[in-house]
């Protein structure tokens, strides 16, 4: 779905008056009392009988605040619980990818206090849907909604203008959340696992032939200059230049964070390492510049040898 | 000079081609898709089904050679081959196709690729979700995927950042190659690109995908199929369309040959094994750069197109950058380069569709022909093991 699409399909439902919705329940003393505890509001005129008949109240009333809890359909609503325009709205705006939902701003006008007994419906429209907007959450949209709240003789009795952020979860939120997928992890062979080990104790090691002495990275199960299978392992300074380097910006793939920037490091050693610069801008890198290597557990279990720019050169 | 494998190029050629159309969501199965194309192919050669005695396709394709010959309604097969390592197998069912024949193992092979590439599996999208199994290919990916190094786009751009600091390639030479291209494909009805060309400023302001790559720099993933029929020269010449010969195919791998990531030998600005391909297709057609009038280059990605105007002999180390300027590989210049628009203006159907390009300027049927196309090259994917011909007038 285009913006253009996504708009006239949004221009009918916005305005629009849905159709009224009943409280489920009348106002009433034990939710009261449940969201003055819940919110630490001790206010006598909402809680104790007594005090709130000697008041100018003459009675209970509910607190203004709590308003928004009388519309609620409910953990487990009978019937469609997105019907109405509001319904229609999100539907739309999770069809065009906008699926996570925060509300930013909640403005309240109240024309008189509640009383038990009180029976509400609640009619809502969308006033505006706003076009795509770079938030610190991701991009979104922002949609406005009216609800204004009625007794039973038709009275108004408060509205409420809503406004909630209906947005596109970038990949890095969603990693945290738990739903993404940790860094892909090294596969370990017999030919390669001392590498890793030696990661996992925070040594990078070099593979260095017992026949002719070459070193090799990747390591492997046989020299291709002496054929020889002997082997030992090299521990390297950690110190080196890029040989080369990209920024990855596109398609983002969870959980790296982008812009992304990927290096061939080429160690004192000879042998050269692709791995992740830290601590460093991207318009900041250039080909020959100092690293050294910095073992970082990037997830609970996976330490992996990063590098940054030598401090001072 | 000529070796006895151009006796090759005597004994087996193209006698049919075909394809299906070239879009971004089929609405069909890969297996249908192939089976269009293959039904195409076996048209313009004037051949039926029951002909069909062997198939050669790509290990990545996803159609059994049984399950299309099933559905084709074929007989006896007595040859199948496939070949590895992604694009880089394009040529080589050509090779493999020419050699069953020539040696008479088989009759008709059929040569396929179809895939569902934009709408099922994007390549684009990198590696993801692999199990760190202790097998080779997955021991090597793990050298560079927990670092994020997963796309194809991004193992490319390592080789092109430090060729650009080597030779002082630009940016805009990258894109020389995509605005060629795209000239290429706005007169083609067959390509995706068809009408719309591009600037070079156009590619200057595409958005980074990885730097130095922009958007405009990576080829387009496509849905498609084409499928290619190789028969004995002698029973091609007896066939409805004029037999293209497969003048040279070759197949190349070199030492410390990587897939996609040549980052760890002394010299990782070259493409040893298009060279390796180059020479061998040289030497076996009997003929150097002068004689070819297009060329057909594998353009996944645009840095690759310079490394093989050099690995062909075309001008020396470093001096693409300078050989494609001034309109020189578009039509009309020195060199015109994948006259059909190639992966980034027609279609990527994993070099299969440049084949088919090939025997339509050896033929003189291509929309946007080349004039004197006697010989024309044909690369496959870069980067990887890759493969090469040399298709000439039968």
């Amino acid at each position: 779905m285009t913006p253009e699409e996504l708009r006239q399909r949004l221009d009918p439902i916005v305005g629009r008056e849905g159709a009224p919705q009943h409280a489920p329940d009348p106002v009433n003393e034990p939710m009261i009392r449940h969201w003055c505890e819940a919110v630490g509001d001790l206010n006598p005129a909402y809680l104790d009988d007594d005090f709130a008949a000697a008041s100018l109240h003459g009675g209970r009333v509910a607190p203004p605040a709590m308003l928004q809890a009388w519309g609620m359909p409910g953990l487990r609503p009978r019937g469609e619980i997105r019907s109405g325009p509001m319904g229609e709205v999100l539907a739309l705006l999770d069809a065009a990818g906008y699926t996570s939902v925060v509300a930013t701003n909640c403005r309240q006008e109240y024309a008189r206090y509640l009383r038990p007994g009180d029976r509400l419906n609640v009619t809502a429209q969308v006033r505006s849907v706003s076009d795509e907007k770079k938030t610190a959450l991701g991009v979104g949209r922002f949609v406005d909604q009216l609800m204004i709240y009625r007794d039973i003789g038709g009275e108004e009795v408060a509205r409420m203008e809503f406004r909630i952020l209906k947005f596109r979860p970038p990949a890095r939120a969603t990693a945290e959340a738990g739903t993404g997928r940790p860094r892909p992890r090294p596969a370990r062979s017999r030919d390669n696992a001392f590498f890793w080990e030696g990661v996992d104790e925070r040594r990078l090691l070099i593979q260095r032939c017992d026949g002719c002495g070459r070193l090799r990275h990747p390591p492997g199960p046989m020299c291709p200059d002496c054929h020889g299978f002997d082997w030992e392992a090299q521990e390297a300074s950690g110190r080196g230049r890029v040989y080369s380097f990209v920024v990855a910006h596109h398609p983002p793939i969870p959980p790296f964070d982008y812009p992304n920037l990927i290096a061939l490091v080429e160690l004192e050693e000879g042998t050269r390492i692709v791995s992740n610069l830290i601590g460093v801008s991207p318009d900041d890198v250039a080909i020959d510049m100092p690293v050294e290597v910095v073992f970082t557990q990037v997830d609970p279990d996976l330490v992996l040898p990063l590098f940054r720019p030598i401090p001072g050169r | 000079m000529k070796s006895d494998r151009s006796e090759i190029g005597d004994r087996a050629a193209i006698a049919g081609i075909g394809q299906t159309e070239f879009s971004k969501d089929s609405g069909r199965s890969e297996l249908r898709l192939a089976l269009e194309a293959i039904s195409a192919a076996l048209d313009d050669a004037g051949l039926r089904p029951e002909d069909v005695d062997g198939m050669a396709t790509f290990t990545m394709d996803n159609n059994p050679e049984i399950e299309i010959n099933r559905y084709l309604g074929g007989g006896d097969l007595k040859f199948f081959s496939r070949t590895h390592y992604g694009g880089g197998a394009a040529c080589a069912p050509i090779l493999h196709a020419a050699m069953a024949v020539a040696t008479g193992v088989c009759d008709v092979v059929v040569c396929y690729r179809a895939m569902n590439e934009r709408s099922q599996q994007r390549f684009g999208a990198g590696v993801q979700g692999r199990p760190p199994m202790p097998v080779p290919e997955v021991v090597h990916f793990g050298w560079h995927s927990p670092y994020g190094l997963l796309t194809p786009a991004s193992w490319v751009a390592m080789n092109a950042r430090r060729a650009m600091h080597e030779y002082g390639i630009t940016s805009e030479d990258f894109g020389r190659i995509s605005v060629a291209d795209r000239k290429h494909a706005a007169t083609n009805p067959k390509a995706w690109f068809f009408e719309k060309p591009i600037t070079l400023e156009d590619h200057q302001r595409s958005r980074w995908i990885v730097e130095p790559l922009r958007l405009l720099d990576c080829c387009q993933e496509s849905d498609g199929a084409v499928a290619v029929v190789v028969t004995s020269l002698e029973r091609a010449r007896d066939l409805r369309s004029p037999p293209v010969r497969i003048a040279a195919a070759a197949q190349g791998a070199t030492t410390d040959q990587q897939m996609m990531t040549r980052y760890y030998s002394e010299d990782i600005l070259g493409l040893p094994e298009m060279g390796l391909v180059a020479r061998q297709l040289y030497q076996t057609a009997g003929v150097g750069p002068g004689d070819v009038a297009t060329a057909i280059f594998y353009d996944h990605f645009t840095p690759f197109v310079l490394t093989q105007i050099e690995e062909f002999g075309f001008c020396g180390r470093g001096e693409a950058k300078d050989f494609i300027k001034g309109g020189n590989i578009e039509l009309g210049g020195g060199l015109p380069i994948n006259p059909h628009g190639g992966q980034l203006g027609e279609a990527y159907i994993h070099g299969m569709n440049g084949i088919a390009e090939g025997v339509r300027q050896v033929r003189g049927t291509a929309v946007n022909q080349v004039e004197g196309a006697e010989h024309v090259i044909v690369t496959a994917g870069t980067g990887v093991p890759t493969s090469g011909l040399i298709l000439g007038v039968g």
